[in-house]
């Protein structure tokens, strides 16, 4: 076993890059996520592992150094919350456009604007539909935990350069402020050998030139690319992760990810001791969609709650997996206000069972 | 003496260097970006720091850079080269890495990377190309366009009162405590290309040192954008560009050389 | 010190025929062919080679690197 402490999720999150052996973190303040530029300075990870860590003057000039840093082989990442990420986009397209490794973390608050800091799942759509420019996607990874958060940084970093495509943690203010048991993994190496058929640290003799860049200006040439980009995009569906609860016997589901999971958790065992058979989808990545599992399961219930911390966006998706088979719904709050079990428990008997 | 009697390997004075590769310069005729791209390579040529040189190519005329260059290079989204540079840098501190801007990307959208990578004294060299023009967009107003002067978006000329004042961004950096070595140079002469070439060399040297940011601005000529010929346009630069940004050294070894705020007024 | 005779070798169809090397030929050796190369472009050309001393102002100043100079003691 592992190294236990008592953590902040966005601690965790700090901690876990060290000991995964990344290279770089570059980084701004803003709330709720500032701990973990905050950790990683206290650790001074230049001396435990030779690590960078720098304060940027801003999202756009941190995301850039991301950039910068991923064209060389390097594991880089970035954290930030909503608004940051929001300025971020215009980096993040061209690391996928460029396609490079990198790990983003957005510790989600409410908005639109400036919103508020309290925690909110409504940067789904931007995560997992690019939130840039360009026909892109990212690795969407939602943790649950603290422990998924410190997890989700090695495996994160396994999928950007398995896929050479950006990864973000959708993660929230919830489970980036609330602290847990964390078992620590242990540390790695940084790596010291880079791929040298695409990085840039200096052509040598024995190589071309290699080019980090994500324009063509010949419409044919980026087409192909297009196509390329694509063809990875669907390839990604290898890897979609998700867990099941009490799926099992269900009549009814949940679909709920992050921390909007936990609540439908306790949600489903009281339902459950009350004797009604309901069960919970949770998608552990959010691209790739977990559609096949949510497609088998609408031919096995009646209905499907989609449960978010905003006013509808995950269920979409939940709908094209279910392809009209059976009635699916929404059930969310927004704006940083947290529903309790009790709240789910009454949208399942209003909107969900409400006809059976 | 017969011209064949001349023209023999050894008698070879200067030819392109062999780090430029064989693709043909998307730039205007005239223009002195291909000059400068040429001078870069030579100095990487003479100092040998091929496999050490990563360049970073801007948004803007110079974004194709990386076609012309036989180095490892970046393409950095618009105004952001000097953030690439700094994480590219920060990676691997022994490399040579260099940013080549022009000024919209460097001291319009780009500014606060630019004062900010300035202000950490990155041990990169920033190479600012400024010929008072939007060039590939069309010739549109720059933060450096000089009053009065016609661009497609400042079709009367450049009102201070409603368009602002040029930015002297280079008499701003040379003030900023990272910066180690700051000039502006020509390329448009024999002369001024030597002098240019010379720059090139110590802002390589500077940051072989590791002794903070060296940065070099070009006033360079934008005979398309400038609606002119080539060397009408190399004349008007001399007789306009240069009383406004006046060349020579602001910066050596750290130390402020020249009297900034005459240059700022 | 001798007198120094030089050439110069123009790479016609890269040329973009600026005359930026015209302009700082400190010979007047230069000039731009009446003819024009693929591209259209009116290149540089020796039009009184005896003048060349080989003093490379025009290769050094020419933003398309398609000047070779070369230089002897006459």
């Amino acid at each position: 076993m592992g190294e236990l402490r008592l953590m902040k999720g966005n601690e965790a999150v700090a901690e876990a890059a060290i000991r995964a052996g990344v290279d770089a973190y570059f980084g701004y303040p803003i709330t709720p996520q500032s701990e973990v530029l905050e950790y990683l300075m206290l650790q001074k990870p230049e001396e435990r592992t030779g690590m960078v860590v720098l304060q940027a003057e801003s999202e756009i000039a941190a995301i850039n150094m991301v950039y910068g840093a991923a064209g060389t082989g390097k594991k880089v990442m970035t954290s930030s919350s909503s608004p940051g990420i929001s300025l971020k986009m215009e980096g993040i397209s061209y690391i996928a456009g460029a396609e490079l490794p990198c790990l983003i973390l957005n510790v989600v608050r409410g908005g639109p604007g400036l919103g508020t800091i309290q925690p909110s799942q409504a940067d789904y759509f931007q995560a997992t539909k690019g939130g840039g420019h360009g026909d892109y996607r990212l690795v969407v990874l939602a943790p649950a935990s603290v422990q998924e958060m410190a997890d989700f940084v090695d495996k994160g970093m396994e999928l950007a350069f398995k896929y050479r495509n950006p990864v973000m943690i959708l993660s929230d203010g919830l489970i980036g402020q609330m602290m847990e048991k964390v078992e620590l993994p242990d540390q790695k190496e940084r790596v010291k050998e880079f791929d040298q058929s695409w990085v840039i640290t200096g052509k040598t003799k024995d190589r071309e030139r290699n080019i980090i860049t994500s324009l063509n200006l010949d419409p044919d040439k980026q087409y192909q690319h297009n196509m390329r980009l694509k063809e990875k995009y669907d390839s990604m569906s290898d890897d979609v992760m998700y867990e099941t609860f009490d799926c099992e016997d269900a009549e009814f589901l949940l679909v709920a990810y992050g921390s909007s999971s936990r609540i439908c958790q306790k949600a489903v065992d009281e339902a459950r001791s009350r004797g009604k058979k309901l069960g919970l989808l949770r998608p552990i990545t959010l691209f790739p969609f977990p559609d096949a599992i949510i497609s088998k399961l609408a031919r096995q219930v009646k209905g499907i709650l989609s449960v978010e911390l905003n006013t509808g966006q995950m269920v979409e998706d939940v709908m094209l997996a279910v392809n009209g088979r059976v009635p699916v719904y929404h059930y969310g709050t927004p704006g940083g206000k947290i529903f309790s079990p009790d709240d789910v428990l009454k949208a399942i008997d209003e909107k969900l069972m409400g006809g059976y | 003496m017969d011209i064949k009697e001349i023209i023999k390997p050894e008698n070879l004075v200067h030819q392109r260097t062999s780090l430029m590769t064989d693709a043909t310069l998307s730039y205007c005729p005239g223009c002195g970006h291909g000059t400068v791209h040429h001078l870069v390579m030579e100095v990487v040529e003479e100092m040998e720091i091929q496999e050490q040189t990563i360049g970073i190519a801007p948004v803007g005329c110079s974004v194709l850079a990386y076609d012309f260059m036989d180095i490892d290079m970046s393409q950095a989204a618009h105004g952001r080269a000097p953030a690439v540079a700094t994480g590219i840098k920060r990676l691997w501190p022994d490399k040579f890495v260099f940013t080549y801007q022009g000024d919209g990307d460097l001291a319009a959208i780009g500014t606060a990377e630019t004062i900010h990578a300035c202000n950490r004294g990155e041990d990169i060299t920033i190479i600012f190309i400024n010929n008072g023009i939007y060039g590939m967009t069309g010739g549109q107003m720059a933060p450096t366009t000089l009053e009065g002067m016609k661009s497609s978006t400042s079709p009367y000329g450049r009102d201070l009162q409603s368009m602002g004042h040029p930015l002297k961004i280079t008499e701003l950096v040379a003030q900023l405590p990272g910066t180690n070595f700051v000039t502006r140079q020509a390329v448009h002469k024999p002369g001024n290309v030597r002098k240019t070439k010379k720059a090139i060399r110590k802002a390589f040297e500077v940051q072989r040192e590791k002794k903070g940011m060296s940065f070099i601005e070009i006033v360079s000529n934008c005979n398309s954008g400038w609606k002119m010929s080539p060397n009408e346009s190399n004349v008007w630069m001399e007789e306009h560009m240069f009383p406004s940004y006046p060349l020579g050294d602001m910066k050596v070894d750290g130390k402020i050389v020249k009297d900034l705020m005459k240059d700022l007024v | 010190m001798g007198k120094m005779r030089g050439a110069i070798v123009v790479d016609n169809e890269r040329c973009k025929g600026c005359e930026v090397c015209m302009v700082n030929c400190p010979a007047d050796t230069i000039a731009m062919a009446s003819e024009v190369n693929g591209k259209g472009y009116h290149y540089a050309y020796m039009e009184k080679p005896e003048t060349c001393t080989g003093c490379a102002n025009c290769s050094i100043v020419c933003p398309d690197g398609v000047i070779t100079v070369y230089r002897v003691k006459a």
